[in-house]
């Protein structure tokens, strides 16, 4: 498919999903701009700050934004791929955010600082 | 399966060969050069075979710890069975004549093509004539007795040692009757290297002591350098005649043609092949610049130095020269061979007199043993095979009794060898046969008229004097130079029995890391049962000193006589050497029983040129056999030289003169000897008159410089290994410098990569993040770029 053919209304394009259409009155395009600005602000984030639960707040921002794309591209293409996978992508996300988090509380009890930059030792 | 079938055989045959051996007899004709060896059972297998199974029944013993004497006894009925099936063998080897063959397995095989030459056979089979069996007569018969003589010699170490001693015995016995049973050069390759080898781990049997680990290195360095030639001559051998085993090497001379069709007859090969078995041989014996390891072997247990580097393995060269002679006699010029008998004769001299002024009795004996075998060398250059092989026969015989009376003394008085610390050995209790044993084999060593010693040398020198110089280049004066060792053998000979065995009885024990031997007697629990039944000299009240560090050190020293194993032994082998001059008498017409067995065999002379003429085209037949019989009363070595002008020794004819002016040659020796040291002398350290020759203008300066080697030693030192020390400093820096360079720029590659790119691993979370991020912001947009 052409990436153009993206930017096309879903009334007048591919799929129909029990008589109803695909996207009301909004494109394609418009969910994967919300995607990428999510993903690029959580990247930013991620980069700019030091406090580690901030950090693992950007890397969950920047997960939301893949999901979000994979729902609009499941809808486009009038199937449940995409949002199953999500289902599966979310539960994962859970299990890891307390494992992150017993990471970080681990942390900073080794050190009293949230700052990422504290922790060096791979220095080469 | 094919194994199994020779094991049951052999099995079968060792109880059938003694009714084969009494239906032989009869009259054995002559060896035919060339001729198809006859075929024979496998018996003669069992020669090898039972030094073997020996070996593996000592290394069980070893492996199951065994701490008494049954390795010897293993050892010595081993050999004295060898020693049986081997007169058995040679019964029946004489009742037909030429050569025999015993097929054992096919060893190695294989071929590269169908043509001439293009195949290559080295079988594990037994080539047996007249020469084999005397050969292996001795070796046997010397074994079993040196083995019973060294059961008791080693008791001291009776455990491990003992165990280890008699497998390396054991394992020698094998090698050398490979060495001189197998029927190919390859045979005798694996032989001459496994002869090699014991005497290299016998000569270090006492491990712990530097000197004897150095002997033992140097015993086998010296060796690898004949080995080389040996093992270049066997390939010069195959690569000429398509074929190492002696049948066909053997064919191909008495045809005067190889397989492959080269003529022989001043063929390169007829020297060069010669020349380079030589070094091998050169190395082996001891021979002119090889001789430097025997004098130091001398380090190794006493039954050693007689049994390996007195009686047999030393002999291993003349038995390859005698072996081979049809080879050395391709050469119409038989340049070679003069190359040996001068060599030889070098040899005898350089060694005897090395040997006037050496102090250690053992080291002396060391040196005549170079010294004789000089004297068989010289036996072969000058073109009796005869001579050789007699000398070689009653030199194992006298210098076996010689050794193992110098290793009872040293056994008894705690290691001492040095004949200034030792007199009147003969006169004290318990030590009559040891000083009868030792005056026989000085008479014998130092050619007393009508001894085996005498009559053996007497056949050299003789025949040093027939061969005319123009056959054999300087062949006469090869025999004054022999005349002149015989007269400083009978002196250097007597030097040391009228030190040591006579005069007035004076003692001081070694010191026993002294010469090797001697570990002390006793240690705690050696019982020392025969030490009181046979040395009464033991006085019982003293407690005798036998407990921890036994003799010497403190307290009183009591000589320890030795007991009936070795006085046993010494009696026989003196008996024996004694008996050998009846060999002399036996066949007189063929000059000797040597004589006899050596015209049955492939060391007969045949001058160059009559191997091969008319009866090469009507085969193997009768012109061999007139040419035998016509000569059948002349030697091996005489025969030659008949048909051309003999020389003369002064005018006379050698044969008639030489008993008269080698015996009183001898008795010369014998009388200066009893001059210098017996006469007048009334301590063990000096001898009056002793003392005056060294003070004497020409005697007394050269004497010092022979009692040190004539610094022989320190010439090859110089020579060779400092040499080779610089030559191995400055490859150690080149290999530092530039091998290690060259490795080491390999290494820094990586190593400085890894420097340069070190400072990116910053160990900061985001700057990775931030790296994968452009990473796959470029990777994108390299995506989007190819899709536009």
């Amino acid at each position: 498919m052409n990436p153009m053919d993206l930017a096309v209304s879903s009334a007048e394009g591919a799929g129909m999903l029990g008589g109803m259409p695909a996207f009301a009155g909004a494109t394609l395009m418009h969910y994967l701009v919300v995607s990428a600005a999510m993903f690029v602000i959580g990247l930013i984030g991620f980069l700019t700050r030091r406090n580690l639960i901030v950090m693992f707040l950007c890397t969950e921002l920047m997960f939301q934004a893949a999901g979000i794309a994979l729902i609009a591209f499941g809808r486009f293409h009038m199937n449940h791929s995409g949002e199953s996978f999500v289902i599966f992508v979310l539960t994962v996300a859970a299990a890891e955010a307390a494992l992150a988090l017993a990471l970080v509380v681990l942390l900073f009890r080794r050190k009293e600082t949230l700052d990422g930059t504290a922790w060096k030792e791979l220095k080469g | 399966m094919q194994l199994v079938d020779t094991v049951m055989s052999l099995l079968s045959l060792a109880t059938m060969g003694a009714s084969d051996a009494a239906l032989a007899g009869g009259a054995a004709s002559a060896h035919q050069l060339g001729a198809e060896p006859t075929k024979m059972g496998p018996l003669a297998l069992l020669i090898p075979l039972l030094p073997l199974l020996s070996v593996v029944l000592i290394t069980l013993c070893a492996v199951f710890k065994v701490k008494s004497k049954l390795p010897a006894w293993i050892t010595v009925a081993s050999l004295a069975t060898a020693f049986g099936v081997t007169v058995s063998v040679w019964q029946q080897v004489s009742a037909t004549p030429g050569a025999h063959v015993s097929f054992g397995y096919e060893w190695i095989s294989f071929s590269w093509g169908n043509g001439v030459g293009q195949s290559f056979a080295g079988n594990f089979s037994l080539y047996i004539d007249q020469l084999t069996c005397y050969w292996m007569l001795f070796v046997t018969g010397l074994g079993a007795l040196i083995a019973l003589y060294a059961s008791e010699y080693m008791s001291h170490d009776v455990g491990p040692g003992y165990n280890r001693f008699f497998t390396a015995f054991s394992l020698f016995v094998f090698s050398m009757a490979c060495l001189v049973m197998g029927d190919n050069l390859l045979m005798l390759f694996l032989g001459w290297e496994g002869v090699g080898l014991c005497s290299y781990l016998l000569i270090g049997y006492f491990y712990q002591k530097p000197v004897a680990v150095d002997a033992a290195k140097k015993a086998f360095v010296v060796n690898r350098i004949g080995d080389l030639g040996l093992l270049m001559g066997l390939l010069t051998t195959f690569a000429v005649f398509g074929t190492i085993e002696y049948k066909e090497i053997f064919k191909a001379i008495s045809t005067g043609y190889t397989s492959s069709g080269i003529a022989l007859q001043g063929h390169w090969s007829g020297i060069v092949i010669p020349a380079l078995l030589t070094a091998g041989a050169f190395g082996k014996s001891a021979q002119l610049f090889f001789y430097v390891w025997l004098p130091d072997a001398m380090e190794g247990p006493t039954p050693v130095s007689a049994l390996i580097h007195a009686a047999t393995m030393v002999t291993a060269g003349v038995y390859l020269i005698a072996r081979m002679f049809p080879l050395y006699t391709v050469d119409p010029n038989l340049l070679v061979l003069s190359g040996v008998a001068w060599a030889g004769a070098i040899t005898a001299f350089w060694a005897a007199t090395i040997a006037m002024a050496q102090f250690d009795i053992k080291r002396i004996m060391g040196y005549s043993t170079i010294s004789q075998l000089g004297f068989m060398f010289a036996g072969l250059g000058v073109l009796t095979t005869t001579g050789a092989t007699f000398h070689v026969l009653t030199h194992a015989f006298f210098k076996a009794t010689l050794f193992l009376c110098c290793g009872a003394v040293m056994h008894g008085f705690a290691g001492q060898l040095d004949l200034r610390k030792l007199s009147g050995v003969m006169w004290m209790k318990g030590w009559g046969i040891v000083g009868v044993a030792m005056l026989i084999g000085c008479l014998n060593l130092a050619g007393f008229a009508f001894t085996a010693g005498f009559f053996s040398k007497d056949m050299i020198l003789a025949q040093a004097f027939v061969t005319p110089d123009t056959k054999i280049i300087g062949s006469s004066l090869v025999g004054w130079l022999l005349l002149l060792t015989a007269l400083l053998t009978a002196y250097y000979t007597f030097r040391v029995f009228f030190r040591v065995f006579v005069g007035p009885v004076q003692y001081e024990p070694g010191d026993e890391h002294h010469g090797a031997d001697d570990h002390g007697h006793g240690h705690g629990d050696h019982g020392h049962g025969h030490g009181a039944a046979h040395a009464p000299a033991h006085d019982k009240g003293h407690g005798h000193g036998h407990d921890g560090h036994g003799h010497g050190h403190g307290g009183e020293f009591h000589p320890h006589a030795p007991g009936w194993a070795i006085n046993f032994v010494l009696a026989v082998l003196a008996v024996a050497s004694i008996a050998a001059a009846g060999l002399y008498f036996v066949n007189k017409d063929e000059h000797g029983w040597a004589g006899h067995m050596m015209a049955r065999s492939s060391a007969k002379f045949v001058a160059p040129g009559e191997h091969h003429g008319d009866h090469a085209a009507a085969g193997h037949t009768a012109p061999t056999d007139e040419k035998v019989a016509d000569a059948a009363h002349a030697s091996a070595g005489e025969k030659s030289a008949k048909d051309e002008e003999l020389g003369t020794f002064l005018g006379q004819d050698p044969h008639k003169v030489m008993y008269y002016v080698s015996g009183v040659l001898g008795l010369i020796g014998i009388g200066v000897a009893f001059l210098l040291h017996k006469q007048g002398r009334t301590q063990a350290a000096t001898s009056p008159l002793a003392e005056k020759m060294l003070k004497a203008p020409i005697f007394g300066t050269l004497a010092p410089h022979a009692q040190r080697k004539w610094y022989v030693d320190e010439i090859y030192n110089f020579l060779i290994r400092v040499p080779l020390l610089v030559l191995g400093h400055i490859f150690h820096i080149i290999d530092k410098l530039f091998v290690d360079g060259l490795v080491n720029l390999a290494g820094a590659v990586p190593v400085f990569t890894g420097h340069s790119l070190r400072s990116s691993q910053s160990g900061v979370m985001h700057r990775y993040a931030a790296g994968m991020a452009v990473g796959v912001g470029l990777v994108l947009l390299l995506a989007v770029l190819v899709m536009i």
